[in-house]
């Protein structure tokens, strides 16, 4: 099987780091070769899969030898749960510097270093938050990442942000081939959560790939830095990221996207009733006493 | 050009280059050329605006305008070119500011310091390299008397906080540390670099009342602002403003220090020689301290003795009569000996001059006492109100341009055919191989100083020497 690079993105805090390591880590029982490459300062992509706090990073690395020409791939490249390997690009603190130049400067090193010429099946990253900035669209460019996955949920910001990052994909997919695998509804017991993300993922012109309900088991996991798969293989949860697994290996739609504009996007959650219809009449009206 | 209307010829010229371009920069370029009648009083040039794409400008950035003009020639003071290493690099030196003092000791002008950004400054940010570099610098160099941080484009784009750097560093070293925003993407040109230098010196020297040493007070305390002393120039202008009567208690930013800048506010009157570049500071210096400042143009005898006349108004009988006594028994002497010696030789040629914001204007008098009537003009980065000031100085019909390119001053060499060319080094080597005499105005090519008397006559000397220069004799130009 060709190596196939796969994505992650979606709003902070949605879930992207549990569900694709959770993911990934069923895709491997299923015997597949993968390797993470973590986009996110915060380093905390690999952690389930290494048991780790957080992995030594390439930049971090970088900085102590002084350049990352000075870096071997031995150095960044760590093998945990099932012979997933896991890198992390790293990045400075909050607030200093550029993450996104850590992003391109990590997956280049990786490129130069022939790290995507293993036997691998999959190559997966995990990206921080939005799309801010072209570091952070660095896996969606030529050559990177081909299948992007959006996690999201019922939750209005999380469906904003899926279109933007669609808007990213739409713009590189021409130019690079990149594409839209799916969204992954990441349950956050919203009011009609399933139906709205299979709408919303039909007006982008994608699917709905899987519904992930939430479960507790996660947080139990989570806390011994393990995956679900790996904590407790035999509970429904894991059985939920396995048929994600299995849907993501035989995913056939890959689609361009077609993002909505913000109105079109109101006009899905007022239908939903999310919303409810702005009274334009009291827009700029002073109190009356 | 003998013969035919030259205004109309102008036209003609202008519609010719005009015809060259796609209609966007045409529409654009239309507004940034004007043929001027010695008449006019307004020039309705649209200046200090985008380069078009595709054209090669003769501009340069706001760093290399806060950097190498403003913060450049301050002496004793450790500027450091924050960023990666080449934007010093590659300007290091180029401006010939002159400087007394040891090199490396007390005077760093010639030095070029860098904090030479590496990827991983860039990922993680360089405030702590900065403050390391700060402090090294002024252990390695302890006679300075201050640091300037002059950012390179990186900086800016990832959000370095060199302000939060500078305070904390200039407490613990205990001189003043003036960060300056001047990345090279801000504005259009280098004028935009000018002003926020300005803008930092006046929120970081000024505002923050950085002390200059004691000077006793006198209504003589007069300020020289805007002479970067290329080639001595300031040196030059000094003696004049010394030899009325007059006490100089501040030179900038030409072989200045922290200490002249400071005292900038201890002078009855600021003389402005550079408007282009520190007309803010010296507005703000008006408006703070109630200092009025005086533009003058100490370049050839006809505006030498204008400008002197003009300081002198703003001081007593005294400083008067001892201007008049000095133009009388000893510059005009000095003028009339070089101006018989140089007109006759260059009596009656044309000359192209095309630099900067200021220079220009103040030029072509100059080159009118030695006969040379300046026929194409125009600056790189002027705003509207040098183009309205340039007027003044036009007396014959003159060929204006805002932002001249390589296209453009090809087609004005071809048709007007000057007998010398004064542009910047990217000009000189083009020109010459046209068989066009010309002359570096920027650096005053190797030569100077070009202000005041002493320097009259090497401005007299050197384009007599440029455009009767024996070699060419020798070549025939394309045309002949």
């Amino acid at each position: 099987m060709a190596l196939r690079q796969i994505a992650f993105y979606g709003k902070g805090g949605i879930g992207k780091s549990t569900t694709s390591q959770n993911t990934l880590a069923a895709m491997a029982e299923m015997g597949k070769k993968i390797m993470i490459v973590g986009c996110d300062p915060k380093a905390d992509s690999t952690r389930l899969i290494l048991h780790a706090k957080a992995q030594a990073t390439i930049m971090e690395l970088a900085a102590e030898v002084g350049s990352v020409e000075d870096l071997e791939l031995d150095d960044v490249l760590k093998t945990g749960f099932l012979d997933i390997r896991c890198v992390e690009a790293g990045g400075p603190e909050p607030g200093v510097g550029c993450a996104g130049r850590g992003v391109i400067t990590a997956i280049n090193f990786l490129e130069e270093e022939g790290a995507y010429e293993e036997d691998l099946d999959f190559v997966s990253y995990d990206v921080l938050g939005d799309v801010v900035c072209g570091g952070f669209a660095m896996p969606i460019r030529e050559g990177k990442a081909q299948e992007i996955y959006i996690v999201t949920s019922g939750e209005m910001m999380a469906m904003y942000a899926a279109n933007n990052i669609s808007k990213g994909i739409l713009k590189y997919a021409n130019s690079g081939g990149v594409r839209l695998g799916g969204l992954i509804c990441n349950e956050r017991q919203t009011d009609r959560e399933d139906e709205l993300i299979t709408a919303l993922a039909t007006k982008i012109n994608t699917q709905m790939i899987h519904f992930v309900p939430r479960n507790n088991i996660v947080q139990h996991a989570e806390l011994r830095r393990m995956t679900c798969v790996e904590y407790d293989p035999n509970c429904s949860q894991s059985n939920e990221y396995r048929t994600l697994a299995t849907k993501i290996i035989n995913n056939k739609m890959l689609n361009i996207p077609t993002p909505v504009s913000m109105q079109e996007l109101e006009d899905l959650l007022m239908e939903f009733g999310i919303i409810k219809e702005e009274d334009e009449s009291i827009v700029g009206q002073k109190k009356v006493s | 050009m003998s013969g035919k209307n030259v205004h109309e010829h102008g036209v003609e010229v202008m519609e010719e280059i005009l015809e060259g371009y796609n209609d966007g920069t045409a529409k654009d370029r239309k507004k940034k050329i004007e043929v001027v009648k010695a008449e006019d009083v307004k020039c309705g040039i649209n200046a200090n605006r985008k380069i078009r794409p595709g054209v090669m400008s003769m501009r340069g950035c706001a760093y290399a305008g806060a950097k190498g003009v403003v913060f450049g020639p301050i002496k004793d003071m450790i500027h450091i070119s924050h960023g990666p290493v080449g934007c010093g690099q590659y300007s290091w030196s180029a401006r010939r500011n002159f400087a007394n003092g040891t090199p490396g000791i007390n005077n760093f002008v010639t030095m070029q310091i860098t904090s030479d950004f590496q990827e991983k400054d860039i990922v993680f940010g360089g405030d702590k390299m900065l403050t390391n570099l700060i402090k090294e610098a002024d252990q390695l160099f302890p006679l300075n008397k201050g640091v300037s941080v002059l950012s390179e484009c990186p900086i800016g784009l990832i959000g370095d906080d060199i302000e939060a750097v500078s305070r904390a560093t200039s407490k613990e070293i205990g001189k003043p540390v003036v960060p300056c925003r001047c990345e090279g993407f801000r504005g259009v040109s280098q004028s935009l670099g000018h002003h926020i230098a300005n803008d930092s010196l006046r929120d970081w020297i000024y505002e923050k009342e950085v002390k200059g040493v004691e000077i006793e007070d006198s209504p003589y305390n007069v300020a020289l602002l805007a002479d970067y002393n290329i080639g001595g120039d300031a040196w030059s202008s000094r003696k004049i403003l010394e030899e009325m009567g007059l006490n100089v208690i501040s030179q900038s930013t030409g072989d200045s220090t922290v200490s002249e800048i400071a005292n900038l506010t201890k002078a009855k009157v600021v003389l402005l020689h550079c408007y282009r570049s520190m007309n803010y500071i010296s507005r703000y210096v008006e408006e703070k301290f109630g200092i009025p400042w005086v533009e003058f143009n100490f370049f050839g005898p006809t505006q030498i003795v204008k400008s002197m006349r003009k300081i002198a108004s703003h001081f007593d009988e005294k400083i008067q009569q001892q201007t008049e006594k000095i133009i009388a028994e000893k510059y005009q002497p000095q003028f009339d000996e070089i101006v018989s010696k140089f007109k006759p030789r260059l009596d009656g040629k044309n000359c192209m001059l095309f630099v900067g914001g200021l220079r220009p204007r103040h030029i072509i008098p100059a080159f009118r006492d030695l006969g040379v009537q300046v026929v194409i003009t125009g600056y790189e980065f002027a705003h509207n109100d040098d183009y309205a000031r340039t007027l003044e100085y036009v007396e014959n019909t003159t060929f204006i341009v805002d932002d001249m390119n390589e296209y453009e001053m090809e087609k004005l060499l071809e048709n007007f055919k000057p007998d010398l060319v004064g542009s910047g080094i990217k000009e000189k080597y083009s020109t010459q191989k046209q068989g066009i005499p010309f002359r570096q105005m920027h650096s005053w090519d190797y030569s100077g100083p070009y202000h005041g008397v002493d320097g009259f006559k090497v401005f007299a000397r050197d384009m007599d020497m440029a455009v009767n220069g024996a070699i060419w004799k020798k070549i025939t130009p394309p045309w002949k």
